[in-house]
């Protein structure tokens, strides 16, 4: 009972932020809001009894890609430009777009009455290869948490693939704004004026 | 802009903080939590310091060629873990041969993996953050 309490809350402050996210244009506020996205669906995944999941999601999502995306903001606007709509009214009519959601939405709530129920031992994710790690992780690595069992030892490749993403990352940042600022941005850095601030 | 409360305040935090991040590396076998996790917990104490006391003084603690190094190290770790499981014998990444038993050699591999996952993400994440931020400063 609790757990239902739980989750239509956490799943309507969902909705409300993500309204609030499309309804701003004021960037810091929308990056502070993703934030509370993030943390929000942390704790979903902690009434799952996914802590893992739970952990990065509010490691990664809340914490460092607030921090990563305002520093971001610092180099560019504050203030998102207006909206398509606003810049040339009546040129832009709601109905196909509107359209295309609706069918999609139904097409995915029609998908969901397949689906297994929540924890439902007979499905086909848990019937694969699940049952093999639940039963034998703990004999055979003698690691209690079975998600670090699976992600680092029986999953390694897909881990160490997972970690040259991350390098890639890295590099690709380093390659692209790392090196000595061209002369050509400085015109830039003019135009930004006081946003420093 | 000196502010005396921030500086206090993260002061005390940041040492905390290192320290849950190093639990959360050495503690994912038994607890939620991992290298992916704990990498990113120790390089948020690191951008709070930058963000408080100025990224010159946070690259003055881990400067920018160090992360690169370790950035790669961590990846050379992991990778280097499976070519010591193939030189020992067994498949690569099977961490069973590393040791006398199978249990202390997982526990042995999933312990050195874990570490370079850490490494190369907190590496990464201050890499990228210094990154962005430095181009802000100039």
């Amino acid at each position: 009972m609790i757990d239902i309490i739980v989750d239509v809350t956490l799943l309507a402050f969902l909705a409300i932020t993500a309204v609030a996210i499309l309804r701003m244009t004021n960037l810091f506020a929308i990056v502070m809001l993703y934030g509370i996205f993030s943390l929000l669906s942390a704790g979903l995944f902690v009434v799952m009894d996914a802590s893992d999941v739970a952990f990065t999601e509010a490691a990664v999502g809340a914490g460092i890609s607030t921090v990563l995306m305002l520093a971001t903001l610092a180099l560019i606007k504050n203030h998102q430009k207006p909206s398509y709509k606003e810049a040339t009214p009546r040129a832009h009519r709601p109905w196909l777009p509107l359209a295309v959601v609706a069918i999609t939405g139904a097409a995915l709530i029609y998908g969901t009455w397949d689906i297994p129920g929540f924890g439902d031992p007979n499905a086909p994710a848990q019937t694969h290869v699940a049952r093999y790690y639940i039963e034998n992780a703990v004999p055979e690595t003698g690691v209690p948490n079975i998600v670090t069992a699976v992600l680092a030892s029986y999953r390694g490749f897909d881990t160490l693939g997972e970690v040259a993403v991350v390098f890639t990352a890295g590099v690709a940042v380093l390659l692209l704004i790392g090196g000595r600022r061209p002369r050509s941005t400085v015109k830039q850095k003019d135009e930004r004026g006081q946003d420093d601030a | 802009m000196p502010n005396l409360i921030l500086h206090v305040v993260s002061k005390f935090l940041i040492p905390l903080i290192i320290i849950f991040a190093l639990y959360v590396q050495f503690h994912g076998d038994f607890g939620p939590g991992g290298g992916f996790q704990a990498g990113v917990i120790f390089s948020a104490a690191i951008i709070l310091y930058a963000m408080v006391f100025g990224l010159d003084a946070a690259e003055k603690i881990i400067p920018p060629y160090l992360l690169r190094i370790l950035a790669s190290l961590g990846v050379v770790i992991y990778a280097g873990v499976g070519v010591a499981s193939l030189l020992l014998g067994g498949n690569y990444l099977d961490y069973s041969v590393l040791a006398s038993t199978q249990i202390a050699g997982q526990h042995l591999g999933i312990l050195l993996v874990e570490l370079g996952v850490g490494i190369t993400v907190s590496a990464v994440m201050l890499i990228i953050y210094f990154t962005f931020a430095g181009r802000g400063r100039e």
